[in-house]
């Protein structure tokens, strides 16, 4: 019988993510039990004064904000993502929109986050004076520091995020299942919704996790655009840290925000799972006693 | 369920410069059993999806039952459509593919539920309604097809090619079903097949396309047995072919034939002809007679010629011989094995033999100066 030398092809992965995710995950988990040192750093006595801390309303204010910007972002940019991606999979010239996708993709972010703030200066900034110009208001608004411009600007930065994924899933689709609804007498519309949408669900699923989670850990984007009250947790996280120097306190925060995407991403999977995988786990389930053993150690041996 | 009749009016399809249409007119017949058969790209599908309503004619009209139904969207159209790909919803089991036609119509639950049973027992799959497409056979995955194709009660379905992603034997079977159901329900079939055996086992009558074009329209019978057009005698089935000159035309609708290479040979008249055309003649592989011995008495009305066995193909029930007469000319000929092949005293490799056929068998298929 040939062996299964999969686990080993893995190794190298899994050695990195233990040295460099793992155990940093597990010293800021033991961290965040510890007591306060005066000029950070930590002594190493046992106290929940950390988490204590937490239960302050700026804290939850900041917490609000982050998953408020995360989510009005994550929707922004599938909703713009959708049907750009809908257009390149079934234009001819596929390769160049990818190409227009991903080169601002690889341009610096400060540069681009710098460029957007000449965009929304207030004075003489490119919009400002486009409206002046166009005789849509007649004085200039203030469209920096504050939360609307930190959302705008996460949705452009991560749009590659949502686009790619997408692209790659409706690429897949097979448009055919279209002409089948409304030849069944769907209307266009209702194939859309009732056809396309749930076969590009996996493309969803990933567009959304990319986006969520760039968006919630974002910190040069909300520190340049935003303003006091757009604060994000990493802001907060890097103040506490460097300012404050309260690193059990900053602990505490980074093991919360990690166990609150974990739970989000579990769900978010666990709703958006494929009916075929539905369907294959209520037989597995059927099939426990008897046939479990068998069907795992064919496939462990296939793979 | 009652049928609809299908008029095809001088309907073209261009797709930029190419023609994928030119002038096609059909008359197709309430509950009629209508193939659309040719080679691969003879605009076959594109004739499906201008009736379904995919594509719009460059000029034409598509008639149903005398109304015209090109200005109407595909999803208002009494028409329904088997693909070639099946194109079964993945994310829908069984039964909720079979039902999506009626879901869009809103109709209540037990009503739906009744309804797609009855078609799941038609199509023969009662059992499988919780599965998905993915969890299916390819024959299973065309059955679901079909039904959720006749659930909405079209008065014309169009199939195509729905068989050719099935092995031979599956095809077959699937094949004779589709004629039961087509005779259960009555309503109109539009079946477009590139393959002859199919075409000519079921249809009521074959319309033959090439390069955009009807070229013959007539039952399985006629479409095989007096091909009016090259084309036909070549795409259907083997055959042979002969060119000559007409020396002589008889009262009884029979015509004499010069081949420079063979002789002269009697030929069936289905053309008007006179002396002096030149014809290109075609008699079928399988009517054609071979022996090592000349027949002791032959009938009036045969032709009888003598050659030596070039090549020789056994094939089970039959053997295929390729004769050659005179040096230049070579026939066909197949002989099928009605005794056990032991028995028969056994023609093999450059052996001389006689060949014979009725000459009504011979046809003419093309009249040229
Ligand atoms: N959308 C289109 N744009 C350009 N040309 C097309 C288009 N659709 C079909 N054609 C051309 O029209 C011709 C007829 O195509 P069609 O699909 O009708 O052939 P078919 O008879 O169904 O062939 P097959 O047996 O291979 O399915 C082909 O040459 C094809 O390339
Ligand atoms: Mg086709």
């Amino acid at each position: 019988m040939r062996k299964n030398y999969g686990p080993l092809y893995a190794a190298p992965m899994a050695a990195w993510m233990i040295l460099f995710f793992v155990i940093p995950t597990a010293i800021i988990f033991s961290y965040s039990f510890m007591t306060k040192d005066m000029h950070g750093g930590v002594i190493y006595e046992f106290t929940l004064s950390a988490y204590r801390a937490l239960n302050n309303p700026t804290f939850f204010k900041v917490a609000f904000n982050t998953i408020w910007v995360a989510f009005a972002a994550t929707i922004l940019m599938v909703a713009l993502a959708m049907p750009a991606s809908y257009y390149m999979a079934r234009s001819k010239h596929k390769n160049f929109f990818l190409l227009l996708i991903i080169i601002p993709f690889l341009t610096n972010s400060m540069i681009k986050i710098f460029a957007w703030m000449g965009v929304f200066w207030i004075d003489s900034g490119l919009l400002n004076s486009f409206l002046l110009w166009a005789g849509v208001i007649d004085h200039p608004i203030r469209f920096l520091y504050n939360t609307n411009a930190v959302i705008v600007v996460t949705a452009y930065t991560y749009l590659p995020f949502a686009i790619l994924p997408l692209y790659t899933t409706i690429d897949k689709f097979d448009f055919s299942l279209l002409e089948a609804a409304r030849d069944l007498g769907a209307s266009k519309l209702t194939a859309t919704l009732r056809i396309l949408l749930p076969n590009i669900r996996g493309g969803i699923t990933t567009a959304v996790l990319f986006t969520f989670t760039s968006a919630f850990g974002n910190l040069a984007i909300p520190s340049l655009i935003g303003g006091n009250d757009s604060y994000m947790l990493s802001n907060f996280i890097r103040h506490e840290f460097n300012i404050a120097r309260n690193w059990p306190l900053v602990s505490s925060m980074s093991v919360i925000l990690t166990i609150m995407t974990t739970i989000a991403v579990l769900i978010f999977m666990r709703l958006n799972r494929s009916p075929v995988e539905v369907a294959r786990e209520n037989r597995e389930a059927v099939n426990k006693p008897a046939g479990s053993t068998a069907r795992a150690a064919g496939t462990g041996g296939a793979v | 369920m009652k049928g609809s009749q299908v008029a095809i009016q001088n309907v073209e399809k261009r797709f930029g410069d190419f023609q994928a249409l030119k002038n096609v007119s059909l008359d197709i017949k309430k509950g009629e059993f209508y193939s659309l058969l040719g080679p691969s790209g003879c605009g076959k599908t594109t004739l499906l999806r201008i009736i379904a309503g995919f594509e719009d004619p460059t000029a034409g009209a598509v008639l149903l039952d005398g109304r015209d139904v090109v200005p109407i969207a595909a999803n208002k159209r009494p028409v329904n459509t088997v693909f070639q790909t099946y194109a079964l919803f993945p994310h829908l089991t069984v039964f909720e593919n079979v039902a999506f036609p009626l879901r869009l119509r809103k109709l209540p639950g037990a009503e739906v539920s009744a309804k797609v049973e009855q078609f799941l027992e038609l199509v023969k799959l009662p059992k499988e309604g919780k599965k998905l497409p993915a969890q299916l056979s390819g024959g299973q995955k065309q059955r679901v097809a079909i039904a959720r194709a006749l659930i909405n009660e079209p008065s014309v379905l169009l199939l195509d090619e729905p068989l050719s992603a099935l092995d031979a034997k599956l095809r077959q079977h699937m094949l004779i079903e589709l004629d039961l159901i087509h005779d259960h329900i009555g309503i109109t079939f539009i079946y477009v097949t590139h393959d002859q055996q199919e075409a000519l086992s079921v249809s009521d009558r074959v319309a033959v396309m090439n390069e955009g074009e009807v070229v013959q329209v007539g039952t399985p019978f006629e479409i095989y047995e007096s091909p009016a057009h090259p084309f036909v005698a070549h795409f259907i089935g083997e055959t042979n072919y002969l060119s000559g000159t007409v020396t002589e035309v008889f009262r009884d609708k029979h015509v004499r034939v010069d081949f420079p290479d063979i002789g002269t040979l009697i030929v069936y008249e289905d053309k008007p002809l006179k002396a002096g055309d030149k014809v290109k003649v075609t008699v079928r592989p399988e009517k054609i007679r071979i022996s090592l011995d000349k027949p002791a008495s032959l009938a009036e009305n045969m032709n009888l010629l003598q050659g030596r066995v070039d090549e020789l193909i056994y094939s089970g029930f039959q053997s295929k011989f390729f004769v050659r007469v005179n040096e230049k000319a070579q026939f066909r000929v197949f002989r099928q094995h009605v005794k056990f092949y032991m028995d028969e005293k056994a023609i093999s490799w450059k052996d001389e033999v006689y060949i014979w056929w009725n000459d009504n068998d011979g046809y003419v298929v093309e009249v040229g100066e």
